[in-house]
């Protein structure tokens, strides 16, 4: 009962920020609501007894990605575009065509997909998970015997985007 | 319900009030060191020895007109001092005061809560506190402090990596991430890791320094530098958040200093059975003592040293720094698998 409350309202306050992000007039209010978004998508996780997840997620995603979106938009002073175009209804046609392609596909995978996904199969109750050594031991259990090759290929891919953005940023090698 | 409600927040008003008096009294006693390292008196005059002069100055702030700039976006420029109060504060629920105590038949252990990522929810919200300062900055519409704010956070953001890495290289002494647990894993190895670890340890204070913008670090603040820095345009209560958010934060860093590296509420030599007369003095006097201890180091090196230029800033954190800090993760991780 107490968990469905959280759930909920929480998914409610994302929805609801994640809507603001969008349409919010000026791009660093858009940044803010983003960076609320994420912090109440940890609250969540909390929720799921994932607070390992809930604590990488702010570390990450709002203490260190968002804070390089704020400088890219406090620096680049941007204005909204006005509309050149002939029809000015184009861009919502646009938008709503392609949001109802994703409802199609929500409801595909709500309707064929659900009796085949692997979490159900998998899923450790919490009790289990803290009597296996909490949170964290088992994320990095498997992160180094499971899934270690993905693991690998991300910390490649983070340094190639690395040499990447100092070679485009450098003014002499 | 008493047990999960009341208790708790009888412990939140008893340490929010201890940490909001703390820092207004950081304020006069650092005032106080550095005017006698400078060999004169410093505040004097408002109650014997200068001991009112927080009430003196918490009352000039509270009277102070509150200017917000014309073209400031208005929510943001209210928000930001929030936003960097706010994480230091909740950090505080994480950490050990003291061991247990016995009131009214109840065992109470002395700590708000202990959660099992303990040291990572510190590191993340104190991430979050970054925000804070970029946002006034850039919310006060004006030159000096935009540049100060993105000078400030650029700084942070590059000593919170070098503070991780040597927390990285903690955990593998530690174990836990907990940290109640890295009070109890110092108790059994026997050893604080002080002495386990000086490298982390010299890393984790300079970064603490770095993060919390005390002098040699405060470049961003400096009243020489950049007018006022990213709080030019705040005043009177707005400019007391950033303040006593600050001075908390120095307090949040020496308390998980004291926790991770000098044995949190530990006496010394806590392995030693002769030395068993030391329990006589309570575990939080001598968390409050250690604490006290690295909090005067903090003033003394502020009265001491000059301030580093933005360029040499940057170039200690990346260059110095963080390489020490991956060196000093790898050298443990091999000793600890070799050992």
């Amino acid at each position: 009962m107490g968990e469905a409350i959280a759930f909920y309202t929480l998914a409610a306050l994302i929805l609801g920020f994640a809507v603001l992000v969008v349409s919010a007039k000026s791009t660093v209010h858009s940044v803010l609501f983003l960076v609320l978004t994420f912090l109440f998508v940890a609250a969540l996780y909390v929720t799921l007894q994932a607070e390992f997840l809930a604590v990488i997620q702010v570390l990450v995603y709002a203490g260190g990605i968002v804070v390089l979106y704020l400088f890219v938009v406090m620096l680049v002073n941007l204005k909204r575009q006005p509309e050149t175009h002939a029809d000015p209804h184009r861009r919502s046609r646009l938008g709503l065509a392609l949001s109802g392609l994703v409802l199609a596909e929500l409801a595909a995978i709500a309707m064929y997909g659900s009796a085949s996904s692997p979490a159900a199969s998998g899923a450790a109750s919490a009790p289990e998970v803290t009597a296996m050594g909490g949170n964290v031991e088992q994320v990095g259990w498997l992160l180094y015997t499971d899934y270690l090759i993905p693991f690998e290929l991300a910390s490649m891919l983070l340094l190639v985007a690395m040499i990447g953005a100092i070679v485009l940023a450098k003014r002499e090698l | 319900m008493i047990e999960t409600l009341v208790i708790p927040l009888i412990k939140i008003v008893i340490v929010l009030n201890a940490v909001l008096v703390s820092v207004t009294y950081m304020v006069l006693l650092e005032r106080k060191v550095i005017a006698w390292v400078q060999v004169r008196l410093g505040p004097m005059r408002v109650g014997p020895y200068g001991v009112l002069q927080p009430v003196a100055d918490a009352i000039k702030l509270m009277i102070k007109e509150d200017i917000t700039p014309t073209r400031a976006d208005r929510w943001v420029f209210t928000a930001a001092p929030i936003i960097v109060m706010v994480p230091a504060l909740i950090v505080f629920a994480v950490i050990p005061f003291g061991s247990e105590v016995e009131l009214f038949g109840r065992t109470i252990p002395l700590y708000i809560t202990d959660i099992n990522v303990g040291l990572l929810y510190i590191v993340s919200v104190a991430s979050i506190g970054v925000y804070g300062i970029i946002l006034a900055g850039w919310s006060s519409n004006s030159k000096y402090p935009l540049l100060a704010s993105l000078r400030a956070s650029a700084q942070l953001i590059s000593y919170e990596v070098a503070v991780t890495m040597t927390l990285v290289s903690l955990v593998l002494m530690g174990g836990t991430l907990s940290m109640v647990g890295f009070v109890h894993a110092q108790h059994e190895a026997g050893v604080w890791f002080l002495f386990a670890q000086p490298v982390a340890f010299v890393v984790f204070f300079i970064g603490g320094l770095a993060e919390t913008n005390r002098a040699p670090f405060d470049m961003p603040e400096a009243e020489q530098e950049l007018t006022g820095g990213f709080h030019t345009e705040y005043s009177g209560m707005r400019f007391a958040l950033f303040f006593l958010a600050e001075y908390a934060n120095m307090i949040v860093v020496s308390a998980v200093g004291v926790t991770l590296f000098l044995g949190g509420w530990l006496r010394p030599f806590a392995n030693v059975g002769a030395l068993a007369f030391l329990d006589l003095v309570p575990s939080w006097i001598w968390f409050l003592g250690k604490t006290f201890v690295f909090l005067y180091v903090f003033l003394w090196i502020r009265a001491t040293l000059p301030r580093y230029r933005y360029d040499q800033l940057m170039r200690l954190g990346w260059k110095v720094l963080i390489p020490i800090a991956i060196a000093n993760v790898v050298v443990t991780g091999a000793l600890r698998v070799l050992l």
